[in-house]
């Protein structure tokens, strides 16, 4: 049995997950996508709206989950996340529109247009379809 | 001594009264329950929050940080959160008065106003009301608390504001609840170490990603956030412990004096049938 450790996912409305037997993590921060297995250094990040990949040995659960701060210690993760969502919690119809709509306005290039937020929204609709998928 | 009817109406006025603030008690004692769970899954994720924010600052120790030092506007923005209905003890009096007490400059205070009831007394008192987010509190949401928090940070950031404070009422047991006057931005280093007393700051060496100062950027908002949304959920627990003890009260105080009046009346009758048996013997006696 490879190494494990402890990952917690917080939300501020419940405790999303909460496991002992984690073997790997993936998810996207501000600089980048990692992986996060046991015995990595300890680190605090902030994560962008993502994919989160829970690995179980040859297990993996997917969720999305649309930004927080992530703080890694040897054994133990923790995820801090603004929402939280199962696969079977997303409604796959609602965030392709939502893609679309943020695609149209980030190329209608209206120069009042807030980039960040449409990007925000972007990524966060990207996050659910590919938890969703 | 009052008449029989008088007694009577009165007694049934009592009863009436008794009756509706016992329906107000059960109704308040359920969306207590369902509060206080909420308040407790919410716990975890501010604690851990809080626990992250302290742990960066007492490493970084005084790093000149935006979100940090007090902007160079006296002005205050104080988020009050009251509740929408009265009938609740001191629950919304309380808020009112930390903020008159607070020894805040009336004309340097906006009020960001959750809460009808605190909404009009301090309108009534001459602040300036900037904004009025009465509804959130009937069922307050994360996203709720985002968009106040945005907007302040906002408001902060480009200098119209000095400091952020939160008045709320924190929810210790279903029976005591603390009206706390809490400062939000800039966070105060020294608060949040004494807080923390001796609990053993955590030493392992931490690295960021990215650096201190960008991750506070984004952290800060996010903590600031959770604060204000973890207020909401406590005080609407508050709220309804209040209106529960208040009304618990009031039910006792109603049977109270329901058997007050009813010995009342009881003696009335008596007196009433005892004067007019004596009134018809005087009157046999006179005839016979």
């Amino acid at each position: 049995m490879a190494e494990t450790m402890k990952l917690l996912v917080n939300t501020p409305d419940r405790v999303f997950y909460e496991d002992d037997s984690v073997t790997m993590v993936e998810l996207a921060t501000s600089e980048g996508e990692i992986g996060v297995f046991p015995q990595h250094i300890p680190l605090t990040s902030v994560v962008v709206p993502c994919v989160l990949k829970i690995h179980h040995g040859n297990e993996v659960e997917k969720a999305a989950i649309h930004g927080g701060i992530i703080e890694i210690l040897k054994d133990k993760v923790t995820i801090l996340a603004e929402v939280a969502e199962w696969p079977d919690e997303i409604d796959v119809n609602r965030a392709n529109e939502a893609r679309v709509r943020a695609e149209r306005r980030l190329s209608a290039k209206d120069p009042n247009l807030d980039v960040a937020r449409a990007e925000m929204a972007l990524k966060r609709s990207l996050a659910r379809l590919g938890a969703a998928k | 001594m009052a008449s029989m009817r008088d007694i009577k109406r009165r007694r049934d006025s009592i009863q009436s009264t008794g009756q509706i603030t016992k329906a107000m008690k059960l109704v308040s004692t359920v969306k207590l329950q369902r509060a206080k769970g909420k308040a407790e899954s919410t716990k975890p994720y501010s604690d851990l929050m809080y626990e992250t924010v302290s742990n960066i600052l007492a490493k970084s120790g005084n790093i000149n940080h935006r979100y940090l030092v007090a902007g160079e506007s006296t002005k205050k923005a104080v988020i009050t959160i009251t509740g929408n209905r009265g009938l609740a003890g001191g629950y919304n009096s309380n808020i009112d008065k930390l903020i008159i007490n607070s020894g805040f400059n009336k004309d340097d205070v906006d009020i960001i106003a959750i809460g009808t009831k605190g909404r009009d007394f301090l309108k009534r008192k001459g602040y300036n009301i900037a904004k009025d987010c009465s509804d959130v509190i009937n069922e307050p949401l994360y996203t709720d608390a985002k968009e106040i928090c945005d907007e302040l940070l906002e408001r902060f950031a480009a200098g119209e504001i000095g400091e952020i404070y939160l008045a709320y009422t924190s929810f210790k047991n279903t029976v005591v609840h603390i009206p706390k006057l809490i400062k939000l931005l800039p966070v105060s280093t020294e608060d949040l170490k004494s807080e923390e007393g001796d609990k053993k700051v955590d030493t392992t060496p931490m690295s960021y990603e990215p650096e201190e100062d960008e991750a506070l950027d984004m952290i800060i908002p996010k903590y600031v956030c959770s604060l204000i949304y973890g207020a909401l959920i406590e005080s609407v627990a508050s709220e309804n412990g209040a209106r529960m003890q208040a009304m618990d009260n009031a039910t006792s105080n109603a049977e109270d004096l329901i058997s007050k009046l009813s010995l009342q009346y009881n003696r009335a009758r008596q007196g009433a049938i005892t004067q007019e048996i004596t009134e018809i013997i005087g009157g046999a006696n006179a005839t016979g």
